[in-house]
């Protein structure tokens, strides 16, 4: 696997699943092609985690399967956002965003300013 | 994303199958990245091949993805089944609510037969199935002496036939190995008088005198200060006492400080060294009735000279079984026996469980009570089935038509019992406060001497009954109708008017059979109450031989400062003084009561030489001139005692019929000599008739009657009073002269004869009671149920008969129809249970007396009495039937 692409943190991919739903019913193959074709190939969802990320988020009822035919007339199982999904796409990416603003103030740091120098 | 064709939703017919779904999923996802691949320029072989290979381990995603699968499959199930569990009891509620006088009256029958039986479940609960109320109790074992007596000598010696001296407790608990603890309490508590004084009036003590391990081997510790000590044991050891906590609430007001002060009882100061546990109720286990106030220390060497007064506890030592501890008494006592040759008996005993000891004997009265409710609610169940099978007329067609719109029969059944389960729970939340009720009123009946009474209560386990036969009489009753209205031909139950011939003759025979079955068990019911209630008639009406009407006793406290030349004119003045009072009759002195307490000593005519073993225990009453007479006994020769019969004067005594019959057979005894009495032969001079003076239900035992004035020996002192009128308002002024003479007199009750008799049927009353409300209840529903079924086929058949009558016939013509068809079923009814009552009866042969189980009498009665009442039951509707006019009936069609 390539160097640069990045692996995914535990927990992450739920979020970027949700994310991807939000425009309509996906099935799984092309909720992979949204993540990588949005990353700019650099995030790849690997098939052995995310059926079961989906399966998950589907017992607990953030999504709702549904069967249907694809593009080329295949059978294939849509995930549906509902309105649960839609609220905990809402609170993650709140907390991703902080997580990542706090991560990238401690490495964009100038100096070392520690409890000792104040006082 | 299109919608699947109509076709291909029938993937799964058969019902969801997850790990299909996973399989279909995941080829979907190999399928798209290989159409990519082959897109992007791979063949189409290596494009597949790739796609499998970036995938990475399918199996193990397919094994996760059917884990969750069954597992939210399993969940939808489940979710499914409570929301059909909810909208069924939505259901329910809102068709008995279209329906409230059929909901009304099923949860009041309901409540009335589950009422009843969890009210007798827990009475039987505290009696039979709970432990006692002592830590570990199982292991508590009872000593009953007198093993190797005849059952009637055992009878014939009372209580003093059953317990054990001093010195055979002491020697049994020395070399006993089957016991870690062996314990004792004095029997005769009521023969010693306590008074306690100094604390406003004098009063009367109820006390116990017990060995000084009695409640560290019962495991009772005071909740307050200490257990006896060893010392406080000994003659000469520092006068003790343990009061209930009954006695301190009431006496001393809970008093905190309590331990440490004294008190003075008869004449003496008492340290108060504790005070017991509400818990530990003496008078409940040991002595059903009393309810003792104090606890004083048995000291073992003043009561060694006593004879047989201590009643022998033990507590076995941990595997060792109450056989293994029999086995070892067999063997120790008459060895024992053998080492002191001064023994009276070898005190050969039965060891039985203190479990068996204080409700064995009810046992059977308790099972029978059982078994009575049980049939009630039988009687129930079939009632409630009758009145959802009258309802099935109105329903057949709605639950037609649900069946039309697609609901299976499971599920059409799970909604009727559904309505069924709502009908008994109901009932039984109002039964549970009927039971509430009729416990709280039985363990209030503070006179009856059944054991444990005060404890009864429900609790867990009542409620946890109350919960099975619930849920069982809803699935019991309502099974029958749901399988009966779920079935059925659609088509005929959907076409207009048809109130089903067809279907509705099936329910009818199966109505009939319902109603016979119900008479059959109210049947039952009635003749088991009936003889129970004819033996309790029969008791009422034995001959005492003593009246107890217009009498009363009260306890005397009799101060002769010690010298016994003194009694014989203080006894005299007493009465003198008391039979001058206006209103009293006679008056009498004795130091006990027939049916109170009782000891026996030995009675055998001088020159009798009998074996060593015969019976020649007879009951002992010391009495003052006047006794007899005012009890109302019948000399039936000889003469009463005198008051010139004093201690220097030729000692006398006077038996009962039973004494002489068994002591001089076939002669005179007026003027024979008696051993046994006392040191020296003593001469009869006086024969009474028999009375029952330990149970009405057995036979009379000797009984010898010795003056008073003769004998010290005398266990406490009661006068009896008969009056010309009511007892009752005597009471003050007979206190006020025994006060009079003796300023210690203590307050005591002026208690009425006839109270003893009562005390003495107490639990047969009782039991009686019971027994014959519940067939009344039974014979009620039965009649419910009768009336129910006659009057619903008499509005099945309105037509028919508006046929007929149009046709001529006459109103008492269709009367004697309707009433026919009644008959029919009654007579059915009365001779199954008539047949099922001659079975059963037998199991009550052993609480019956002196009636057959198969008395005649009762049974004509009975069922004669059950007839009426089902003829009653079934006028009402035949009534109704015979004023239907031809014209409406025909026209409503």
């Amino acid at each position: 696997m390539d160097k640069s692409r990045l692996d995914l943190f535990r927990g992450t991919l739920d979020v970027l699943i949700l994310k991807s739903l939000i425009w309509g019913p996906l099935h799984g193959y092309s909720i992979t092609d949204f993540i990588r074709r949005l990353s700019e190939d650099v995030l790849l969802v690997e098939e052995g985690t995310l059926y079961p990320a989906l399966w998950r988020l589907e017992s607990k009822k953030f999504v709702e399967a549904e069967w249907g035919l694809s593009e080329n007339n295949r059978k294939a199982k849509y995930y549906r956002l509902n309105h649960t999904g839609r609220r905990k796409l809402q609170q993650e990416s709140t907390k991703w965003e902080a997580y990542v603003n706090a991560v990238a103030k401690v490495l964009g740091a100038t100096r070392r300013n520690t409890p000792e120098e104040l006082a | 994303m299109k919608k699947i064709p109509l076709w291909r939703r029938y993937a799964r017919l058969f019902g969801p199958d997850p790990a299909a779904d996973v399989e279909d999923e995941l080829r979907f996802h190999l399928q798209a990245k290989t159409d990519d691949l082959i897109r992007c320029g791979w063949p189409p072989v290596a494009a597949r091949r790739e796609a499998e290979r970036q995938f990475g381990d399918i199996r193990a995603v397919q094994h996760i993805g059917e884990q969750l699968g069954v597992k939210m499959e399993r969940r939808r199930r489940f979710n499914d089944y409570l929301v059909e569990c909810d909208r069924d009891i939505r259901y329910a509620f809102r068709s008995l609510r279209n329906n409230p006088g059929f909901a009304a009256v099923a949860i009041l029958v309901l409540a009335l037969g589950i009422g009843v039986n969890v009210a007798v479940f827990s009475v039987i609960n505290t009696l039979l199935l709970r432990p006692l109320p002592f830590s570990d109790s199982q292991s508590l074992v009872w000593f009953t002496g007198g093993k190797s007596l005849a059952a009637k000598v055992r009878t014939a010696a009372g209580l003093s036939g059953q317990t054990y001296t001093v010195d055979a407790y002491e020697e049994f608990k020395r070399n006993n190995r089957s016991f870690q603890a062996v314990t004792a309490y004095q029997t005769f508590y009521r023969s010693i008088q306590y008074k306690l004084t100094g604390t406003g009036e004098p009063r009367q003590l109820a006390a116990v005198e017990v060995a000084d391990n009695f409640l560290s081997t019962l495991g009772i510790q005071p909740i307050m200060g200490r257990d006896f000590t060893r010392e406080e044991c000994q003659k000469g050891g520092r006068p003790a006492a343990l009061l209930s906590y009954f006695f301190w609430k009431n006496q001393f007001a809970g008093d905190p400080a309590i331990v440490g002060k004294t008190v003075t009882v008869n004449g003496k100061l008492v340290t108060i060294v504790g005070v017991l546990p509400a818990s530990f109720d003496f008078g409940s286990v040991f002595a059903p009735g009393m309810k003792v106030d104090i606890f004083f220390p048995a000291v073992m060497d003043f009561w060694r000279t006593w004879g047989n007064t201590l009643a022998v506890i033990g507590r076995l030592k941990p595997a060792v079984s109450v056989a293994q501890a029999q086995d070892e008494a067999d063997r120790l006592f008459p060895h024992l026996k053998v080492i002191h040759p001064d023994w009276y008996e070898d005190y050969a005993s039965d060891l039985t469980t203190l479990k068996d000891h204080v409700s064995g004997k009810l046992r059977r009265s308790l099972v029978v009570l059982w078994f009575a409710v049980g049939l009630i609610l039988l009687i129930v169940c079939v009632n409630l089935s009758n009145l959802q099978l009258s309802r099935a007329a109105t329903r057949g067609k709605e639950l037609a038509m649900r069946r039309a719109l697609g609901a299976d029969r499971g599920r059409l059944i799970r909604q009727l019992l559904t309505e069924s389960l709502v009908l008994s729970l109901a009932g039984a939340a109002l039964g549970l406060c009927f039971a509430f009720a009729i416990v709280f009123y039985i363990a209030h009946q503070g006179s009856m001497t059944l054991p444990l009474l005060a404890s009864i209560r429900v609790d867990g386990a009542s409620l946890g009954w109350t919960l099975l036969i619930a849920l069982s009489a809803g699935v019991l009753f309502g099974i029958a109708p749901a399988l009966k209205m779920s079935g059925g031909n659609l088509q005929t139950a959907l076409k207009d008017n048809a109130s089903g011939m067809a279907a509705g003759r099936g329910h009818e025979r199966f109505r009939a059979t319902l109603v016979v079955s119900e008479i059959a068990l109210a049947c039952v019911l009635l003749v088991g109450a009936g003889l129970l209630l004819r033996s309790f008639l029969r008791i009422l009406d034995v001959d005492l031989g003593f009246e107890p009407d217009h009498a009363a006793s009260m306890q005397v406290d009799l101060d002769d400062g010690g010298k016994f030349a003194a009694r014989g004119p203080i006894l005299q003045e007493i009465l003198r003084r008391i039979t001058a009072l206006p209103g009293v009759e006679s008056a009498g002195i004795a130091d006990m009561l027939p049916l109170d307490r009782n000891r026996s000593w030995g009675l055998s005519a001088v020159g009798q030489t009998g074996s060593k073993d015969r019976d020649s225990a007879a009951f002992v009453y010391l009495v003052t001139p006047g006794y007899i007479p005012t009890l109302g006994m019948h000399l039936l020769a000889g003469r009463d005692f005198a008051w010139n019969d004093t201690p220097e004067s030729p000692h006398v005594v006077i038996i009962n019929e039973a004494a002489a019959r068994r002591e001089w057979p076939g002669q005179n005894p007026i003027g024979k000599m008696a051993n046994g009495v006392e040191k020296n032969p003593v001469r009869v001079i006086g024969v009474v008739a028999d009375i029952h003076e330990s149970s009405l239900e057995a036979d009379s035992n000797p009984e010898v009657y010795i003056p008073m004035t003769q004998n010290p020996d005398a266990e406490g002192a009661t006068l009896v009073v008969r009056t010309h009128g009511e007892p009752r308002s005597l009471a003050s002024s007979v206190l006020t002269t025994l006060r009079s003479l003796n300023p210690g007199q203590p307050a005591s009750e002026f208690r009425p004869l006839r109270s003893l008799v009562d005390r003495a049927v107490s639990p047969r009353r009782f039991f009686v009671l019971l027994v014959t409300i519940f067939a009344g209840l039974g014979v009620l529903l039965a009649a419910l149920g009768i009336y129910g079924v006659i009057s619903y086929s008499v509005s099945q058949k309105t037509q028919e008969i508006g046929v007929r009558m149009a046709l001529g016939a006459t109103a008492g013509r269709v009367m004697r129809n309707v009433l026919g068809s009644t008959l029919r079923l009654t007579l059915a009814g009365i001779t199954l249970g008539t047949v099922a009552s001659l079975a059963v009866s037998r199991l009550i042969a052993s609480l019956l007396f002196s009636t057959s189980p198969w008395d005649a009498q009762t049974f004509v009665v009975m069922a004669f009495a059950l007839a009426t009442v089902a003829m009653g039951s079934g006028y009402f509707p035949a009534r109704r039937a015979s004023r239907v006019s031809p014209m409406r009936a025909l026209r409503n069609n």
